[in-house]
This record gives structure tokens, C-alpha cells and sequence, in this order.
């Protein structure tokens, strides 16, 4: 592989580990605060699942630029700046139905996405992408059966759900926005190409807002940045407080 | 928690799992949920973390008919003398090789 490839595939599997880890950490944050056991550990579950595919990328991207980096030092040892998330992963997490609502809008995207990831021919990423699809498909009738839920609840959920589903929609452009290494890897096979993907996820997450009673918004707005490293406000907290330890006490492990 | 917010039980559900194929359903805990279907994702995130499962069964807690502590004298004393009904009580024959 040329040094041009393995730098894409490195910016790349790092790109993915950060969606999946910061949206972990967020999920996490619901872990002593849920509105049920029953639920905190459904959340927790998801949460470890994304920070356990942030591993397998974080680990991929470290074999292969294979210059000293592991898994730990690239999820603690980086600032918001060369942190390469998508902004709707970042955004706090709001209440419950914010934090339902964004998660049925990751997993309608990450499943087709994640499909097509399994088909990759870079053998780790698609072993990467059949491990995460099973989650992701678990994630996805969890977060749609809560959308429903809450939209077609009471008027209290219904009025937070739709706002949140106001708040969130200009973040969903950037799910189908491939930057520059990785339109590369498209061309090379080695990914899905993540703008194809977006008339089958605008259909589904229409068919369930209709069943939750839900409206679309507008695509009045719409804001990106995070491949770029340029972040919202949140992004810097959440680093503080997930790098804390690592910060303080350098290479500590137990 | 307000005061604001209603206040109402959640139903409580029995979970049974299957832990292999070819073994029974067995009764593991209980949860709360809104509906079966919640109940049935509830039951998989808090009692099969670790792989215990390949099956589960939910069921109301309500929709349990259940003996009570008070039943045991009629229900089950009776059963004490009447030792003819375990294999065991029956002498098998020298005769007999395979039983």
C-alpha cells in the first residue's frame, strides 16, 4: 500500500473511531442519571458498544500507520482540533427524547452504512463493519420503537421529540458528506461511498416520524465542520472530562 | 422527579431464559416495562449481557396465577402418603433387565 493510501485509511478508520467513541461518551452519560435501570443498562450496553467499535478503529488506524501510536494515546491524547467526529455526535445530551431521537437518526444511517462497510475490501474494516452492523441493527429497533414512543406519547413527549428532531436535523447532512481521504478510499473499493446512502435513510426516518406522528423539518439550515476538526462549544467539555485521567496521569493503566 | 409528573406503575414482567438449545426456559428475574415488546428488549439488555441466552420468554407478572403459602396444606400434604406413586416404591423383579 502506497504511503498516500495508508494515510487516508489512518485519517479514515480514526474519523470512524471518533464518531463511535464520542457518541459512546455521551450515551455514557445517562449511566446514574436514566430514567429507569431497566433503561440505563439498555444505554450502557449501547454505549460500550460503540466505545468497543472506537477500539477496533482506533486499533486499525494504529497497525496501520504503525509509528508508536495505540488505541488509548489516539482517544486521549488529542485535542478537539484533530478530533475528526461528526458534529451530531458531539451535541449534548440533551434530555431523554434529544438523546433517542439523535441515536434513531445515527443508527438509520449507520446500518446501511455499516452494510456497505462490510463489503469493504480492506479485510479489517469489513470485519469491522459485520461486528457493528449486528449492534447497530439491535441500536436501530431500540431507538426507532423510542421515537415512536415518544412522538405518538403524550403531548409532552410528542412536543420534545419534535423539537429535538428541529434542533437535529441541520446535523444530518454531514452524515453524507465524505471528505477528501475518504472519497479516495471510495474510488479504491476500500469504502462505501456515504452519499448514496441518503434517499434510503430519508425514507425510513420519514415512515417513522409518520408512525410517531413526528414531523420532518425543514432543510432550512444545516452545519458541518467536524471532519475539519472545527467543533462546536461541547466538544472541549467532553474531551476534559473523557481525557481527565490520562491528562493528569500520563500512560497510566490498571 | 416533580411533583408535576403522574405518577403510575409501570407493569412488571417475568423473564424466563433459555440458555441452550434443547433446555427448558427458566425463570431469571423480573423487570419494568411499558408493553411486551419493551419488555422483550429489556429482558435481552439486563439479563443476557453475557451471552446467557439463545431464547427469552416474557409474561406479566399479573397474568401469573400463583399458589399460595396458605394452599400448602391441601395442595401438598396429601401427597406425603402416598410413597406408590415414585418408582422408587415398586420392587423390579431379578427377571426384568431393562426397565
Amino acid at each position: 500500500m502506497s504511503t498516500g493510501a495508508s494515510s487516508d485509511l489512518c485519517a479514515y478508520s480514526i474519523a470512524l473511531g471518533d464518531d463511535a467513541l464520542i457518541l459512546g461518551q455521551r450515551l455514557a452519560e445517562w449511566v446514574s442519571n436514566a430514567p429507569s435501570l431497566e433503561e440505563e443498562l439498555a444505554l450502557a450496553n449501547v454505549a460500550l458498544d460503540h466505545i468497543g467499535r472506537a477500539r477496533m478503529f482506533y486499533g486499525h488506524a494504529a497497525a496501520v500507520a504503525a509509528d508508536g501510536r495505540d488505541e488509548d494515546t489516539i482517544a486521549f491524547g488529542r485535542d478537539t482540533r484533530t478530533f475528526t467526529n461528526l458534529l451530531i455526535n458531539e451535541l449534548p445530551r440533551g434530555d431523554f427524547a434529544f438523546t433517542m431521537v439523535r441515536q434513531f437518526l445515527v443508527d438509520a444511517f449507520n446500518v446501511p452504512f455499516l452494510a456497505a462497510l462490510a463489503g469493504s475490501n480492506e479485510p479489517t474494516l469489513a470485519a469491522i463493519g459485520e461486528k457493528a452492523l449486528k449492534e447497530s441493527t439491535y441500536h436501530l429497533r431500540r431507538s426507532r420503537d423510542w421515537v415512536q414512543r415518544l412522538g405518538d406519547g403524550t403531548q409532552e413527549s410528542h412536543d420534545r421529540a419534535q423539537r429535538a428532531a428541529d434542533e437535529l436535523w441541520g446535523y444530518t447532512r454531514e452524515l453524507f458528506e465524505p471528505f477528501a481521504a475518504e472519497a479516495r478510499l471510495t474510488t479504491g473499493g476500500v469504502t462505501a461511498d456515504r452519499a448514496a446512502l441518503q434517499p434510503l435513510w430519508r425514507q425510513q426516518v420519514a415512515a417513522t416520524f409518520d408512525e410517531a406522528t413526528l414531523r420532518i423539518p425543514e432543510d432550512a439550515w444545516s452545519i458541518r465542520g467536524g471532519r475539519d476538526g472545527v467543533h462546536t462549544e461541547h466538544l472541549g467539555y467532553l474531551l476534559a472530562e473523557m481525557q481527565f485521567m490520562q491528562r493528569a496521569y500520563p500512560g497510566q493503566r490498571w | 422527579m416533580t411533583d408535576m409528573m403522574p405518577l403510575y406503575e409501570v407493569p412488571l414482567y417475568e423473564v424466563f431464559i433459555r440458555s441452550k438449545r434443547g433446555l427448558d426456559h427458566r425463570h431469571v428475574g423480573s423487570l419494568h416495562a411499558e408493553d411486551s415488546e419493551q419488555a422483550l428488549e429489556y429482558a435481552r439488555d439486563v439479563y443476557t449481557r453475557r451471552g446467557e441466552g439463545v431464547s427469552i420468554w416474557v409474561v406479566k407478572s399479573s397474568d401469573i396465577v400463583a399458589s399460595q403459602e396458605g394452599d400448602g396444606a391441601s395442595f401438598y400434604d396429601p401427597q406425603d402418603d402416598k410413597p406408590y406413586r415414585h418408582a422408587t416404591f415398586y420392587k423390579v423383579p431379578d427377571e426384568v433387565s431393562n426397565l
